[in-house]
């Protein structure tokens, strides 16, 4: 089908489309006016149940956590789609680019804003479950954070300072725990994923059971998998092929 | 709750995750074992769920959430016959394809095996959730791990092919995501007992008929449904076949399915009145794929992608099936379904024997270089395929045209049509690699394709013949012997009378009440049943033979090439294909369901 | 007025879907896909909100104050995980195209077709 054809059936279509989704969409209850009973219900009830304030947090990691597990596993299987599909064309003879960052203020600022980056990205997971935050968000700022080395100085620091094999380790490491925590609750004779740890005091960083631990796990998880994946792209990029 | 039904998911991906994180640290069989062990481990555990759903649903509720007051309060899984069957179903195909490639792949490291593990584990999860957000996160994983899959072995082909895939079934994945951000306004839930509870009182208004059609068309992309079947048939032919049978077998079985899964829960209660016209519409749609589905596998010479086009016409006789909207024909539609995904995958099975050897799995380029051993495989094959009786999905077919109602008595003609064309297909082909019969050029089939198969490394080819063939036969043999499996039709009925039950079905799941046990039974294959199989069987034999002596000539007329045509590989293409379809389909719904 | 939410999101994805049609270089066909997918997003957070709610953290103020659906907002979360991971994953492809082909024109590609 040409370029010439294609428009004309995709306008036609489109607009048909946009049609029906008004449509439906028209059903929905006006913007602010929801009553929907499963948040009510969980908005009710989360700080009895698990002691966390933070209702999101805890829908994600108890609630629907098995919702998680799959997004975890999902930003793990796409970093070994990523590195299955780009490793295999590397050419090992091809030289790598150098690429220096020359100004001194950008070096200096970059650099010395990666702890600051790093502790903000630590703190938004380890407080995640209380205000707002988590391990996804925390994780990806920490990632960021490092990905600042790179910025500030040059690809070579960032490589130096996230090694392959290591960051593998955490990433498969945080999934498999992740799922490890899961099972063990099987194990123990609760549901599987069921929290198993005592609650804690409200609004403390005990609180929550085994929320933390599948916080932290996750956090460590995604932080190496954007590791990897930077460094995956920044490889294929920075590199003069013949 | 039963202990069992987290596993055949926490398994494969917790597999996934420790080969990953050792991945550097061990010998390159090791990947292979894990992958086998774990593969078998599901098939197992997913008989023997099986075998325990008879009177009931296995009903989980993860992290010890029961539904408080009707509430769900967390995620589901609802284990019905079907679920487990085609649970059990992926698991075998696994293990059959990793025998397959026993260190086949040897130089990528584990990173291959780490895939297929997170792919099981996401099929498995997409076939046994009763959750529908889950069963989107579960859709999205199988297609992650899918993509990387297909574009494995870095010629431009794979890549295509897994382009082409990702984008259509990313925006198929959208439009399911839309449609749940609908019903989720409406209904406050994502259980799917819970959701079809709420819109039960309703009637089916804008926001229901349009969420029906996104979550539907979601599934249909995936199962590869005519208009949304082209990136199918690219990433079919691009992947490497031990993956292609995981796709065939599993993945557009899943899709399909699900769109069963979804509408006798949620969407049966406010469009019970509508049920001819929407019977009418889904009928049409599945008609029409398995008409161009088995269409265009007569116009092909790559084998895969032949394969590829036998098994969009076959959905579409399974989506027959699922639209003629009875127990009968959902039942048959699962018998046929599981018994036609293992068939198919043994027939992909044999084509990567095929290719092992040539290097190619051309049709006209392999004439007369085929394994005499093999032949047996794919002759049997491509009968089951056209419908021979008694052969296990025979007795499927059988009751999803026996479960017609009236009005619809000239299913059999199209379905015999269907058959001869697809069978034909097979058989042509078996005519000419095995027996060298037929000429070397077709010019009706095209020219050769850009060359399609990479998976072979540069060292020399270290899994044994011996091997692969006796996973083909295993697979064949189960697809094949599953109707001698005593009362089978019968146990599929009854499930599917369970699952057509609405309220029983909700009050199952969220109050824990036990259902009432179904006094369903399956007659056997109507004469027409058998009459039908027997003359497409014999017709498939017919036409082959006519193919490969009488020659094609007649084909090259403009319809059949513009056909071909519209198969254009580009992937801008197939998104408007896609927004027709959906346009279209939605017009359907919401002018003849008012 | 309080339709205009849901009105973007139909939109956003009429506009992801018209980019990806019309497209001439892959990474912007990708990009296009992300723009179809944040649809999604802004449907489900407009779904959930409530006038006058405040977000769901229980953290100093009183339960029982009126918040806005959690539910969602862990939907939306999900949601741009799994954007990431497909994002990653087809700009992977896309750049091996472009190593392979020399060409990010989806025309152009050299195709399986027929």
């Amino acid at each position: 089908m040409s370029a010439r054809t294609r428009l004309p059936l995709f306008l036609v279509s489109v607009a048909g489309l946009a049609a029906l989704l008004g449509y439906g969409v028209a059903g929905l209850p006006a913007f602010g006016d929801y009553h929907g009973p499963y948040g009510l219900v969980l908005n009710h009830v989360v700080l009895a149940q698990r002691h966390t304030t933070n209702v999101v947090t805890a829908v994600v990691f108890d609630y629907r956590g098995f919702d998680t597990l799959g997004e975890e596993l999902m930003l793990f299987g796409a970093v070994a789609a990523t590195a299955l599909i780009l490793r295999e064309a590397r050419e090992e003879e091809a030289r790598k680019i150098l690429d220096p960052v020359h100004s001194e203020p950008v070096r200096l600022i970059g650099l010395a804003a990666v702890p600051v980056v790093v502790l903000l990205g630590l703190f938004v997971a380890a407080f995640g479950y209380l205000t707002p935050g988590g391990g996804f968000q925390g994780g990806t700022v920490v990632a960021l954070g490092l990905l600042l080395v790179y910025l500030a100085a040059e690809h070579r620091a960032y490589r130096r300072l996230t090694p392959t094999a290591v960051v593998d380790v955490f990433e498969g490491g945080g999934a498999a725990t992740f799922v490890g925590l899961a099972l063990g609750s099987l194990a123990g004779g609760l549901a599987f994923q069921q929290n198993f740890l005592p609650l804690g005091r409200i609004g403390a960083l005990t609180s929550g059971g085994s929320i933390p631990l599948l916080n932290w796990a996750t956090a460590i998880e995604v932080a190496a998998a954007f590791l990897l994946l930077f460094g995956e792209f920044l490889e294929e990029v920075m590199v003069e092929r013949r | 709750m039963d202990v069992l039904v987290p596993l055949p998911v926490a398994l494969p991906l917790l597999a996934a995750a420790f080969l990953a994180a050792v991945g550097h640290f061990v010998p390159a069989w090791f990947g292979d074992l894990v992958a086998a062990v774990v593969s078998v481990a599901v098939t197992v555990i997913g008989v023997v769920l099986l075998t325990r759903t008879g009177r009931h649903d296995l009903v989980y509720w993860f992290g010890g959430w029961r539904p408080s007051h009707g509430v769900a309060l967390g995620i589901a899984f609802d284990v019905d016959g079907a679920g487990a069957a085609l649970a059990a179903l992926a698991g075998l195909l696994t293990a059959a394809s990793v025998a397959f490639s026993w260190r086949y792949f040897d130089e990528t490291g584990p990173l291959l095996h780490v895939l297929l593990l997170v792919f099981l584990g996401a099929v498995e999860g997409f076939a046994l959730s009763g959750d529908l957000f889950n069963l989107f996160v579960f859709l999205e994983l199988m297609s992650v791990a899918a993509i990387a899959l297909t574009g494995y072995g870095d010629e431009p082909a794979p890549l295509q092919g897994a382009l082409n895939f990702g984008i259509v079934n990313g925006f198929g994945a959208f439009f399911l995501l839309f449609g749940i951000g609908l019903l989720y306004g409406r209904t406050g839930a994502l259980n799917l007992a819970q959701m079809g509870r709420s819109l039960a009182g309703g009637r089916a208004d804008g926001l229901v008929l349009v969420g029906f059609l996104l979550v539907t068309a979601g599934f249909l992309v995936k199962a590869g449904v005519v208009p949304f079947h082209f990136w199918l048939a690219d990433a079919y032919a691009v992947a490497p076949a031990p993956v292609c049978v995981l796709y065939s077998g599993v993945m557009s079985d899943l899709g399909l399915h699900a769109v069963a899964k979804v509408y006798w829960p949620v969407f049966s209660g406010p469009l019970a009145p509508h049920t001819p016209a929407l019977r009418a519409i889904l009928v049409t749609l599945g008609v029409t794929s398995a008409l161009v589905g088995s269409a265009m596998a007569f116009l092909q010479r790559d084998l895969k992608r032949m394969l590829a086009f036998v098994t969009i016409g076959q959905i579409g006789i399974g989506l027959v099936g699922i639209g003629l909207l009875t127990a009968r024909s959902l039942g048959g539609e699962t018998l046929y379904v599981v018994s036609d995904g293992l068939v198919r995958g043994s027939l992909l099975l044999v084509v990567g024997v095929l290719v092992r050897r040539l290097r190619s799995c051309d049709e006209l380029e392999a004439r007369g270089r085929g394994l005499r051993s093999s032949a047996i495989l794919f002759a049997v094959g491509a009968l089951a395929i056209a419908g021979l009786p008694p052969v296990g999905s025979f007795f499927g077919r059988a009751l999803i045209v026996d479960g017609a109602t009236g009005g619809y008595r000239w299913l059999p003609i199209v379905l015999t049509v269907v058959s001869i064309l697809s069978g034909g297909a097979l058989l042509r082909a078996v005519g000419r690699i095995y027996f060298g019969w037929g000429s070397e050029r077709e010019p009706v089939l095209g020219e050769k394709p850009v060359s399609a198969e990479q998976d072979e490394p540069s060292h020399p080819p270290r899994g044994s013949l011996a091997v692969m063939l006796a996973s083909a036969a295993a697979l064949l043999v189960v697809g094949v012997g599953l109707a001698a499996w005593p009362g089978l039709p019968g146990k599929a009925v009854a499930a599917a009378t369970r699952s057509l039950d609405r309220p029983a079905h909700a009050a199952e799941v969220l109050e824990g009440k036990p259902p009432p046990s179904p006094h369903a039974s399956a007659p056997a294959p109507s004469e027409t049943s058998i009459a039908a199989g027997l003359v497409s069987a014999a017709g498939a034999v017919g036409l082959a033979l006519l193919a490969l002596f009488g020659g094609l000539g007649a084909l090259t007329r403009a319809p059949v090439l513009r056909l071909k045509a519209l198969h254009s590989g580009i992937v801008t293409d197939y998104v408007a294909w896609l927004t027709a379809g959906v346009a279209a389909l939605g017009a359907a719904f919401v002018f003849g369901l008012r | 007025m309080s339709y205009l939410p849901y009105a973007l999101s139909v939109w956003l994805l009429v506009v992801g879907l018209y980019g990806v049609v019309t497209s001439r270089h892959l990474v912007h066909l990708v990009v296009c896909l992300t723009v179809a997918q944040s649809s999604t997003y802004v449907l489900l957070l407009a779904v959930g909100y409530r006038k006058h709610g405040t977000a769901p953290i229980f953290k100093g103020i009183p339960l029982g104050t009126k918040a806005t659906d959690p539910v969602v907002q862990a939907l939306v979360l999900t949601d741009v995980v799994v954007s990431v991971a497909v994002l990653a994953l087809l700009l992977a492809v896309a750049v091996q195209v472009h190593v392979r082909e020399g060409t990010l024109d989806p025309d152009e590609i050299p195709a399986v077709r027929g």
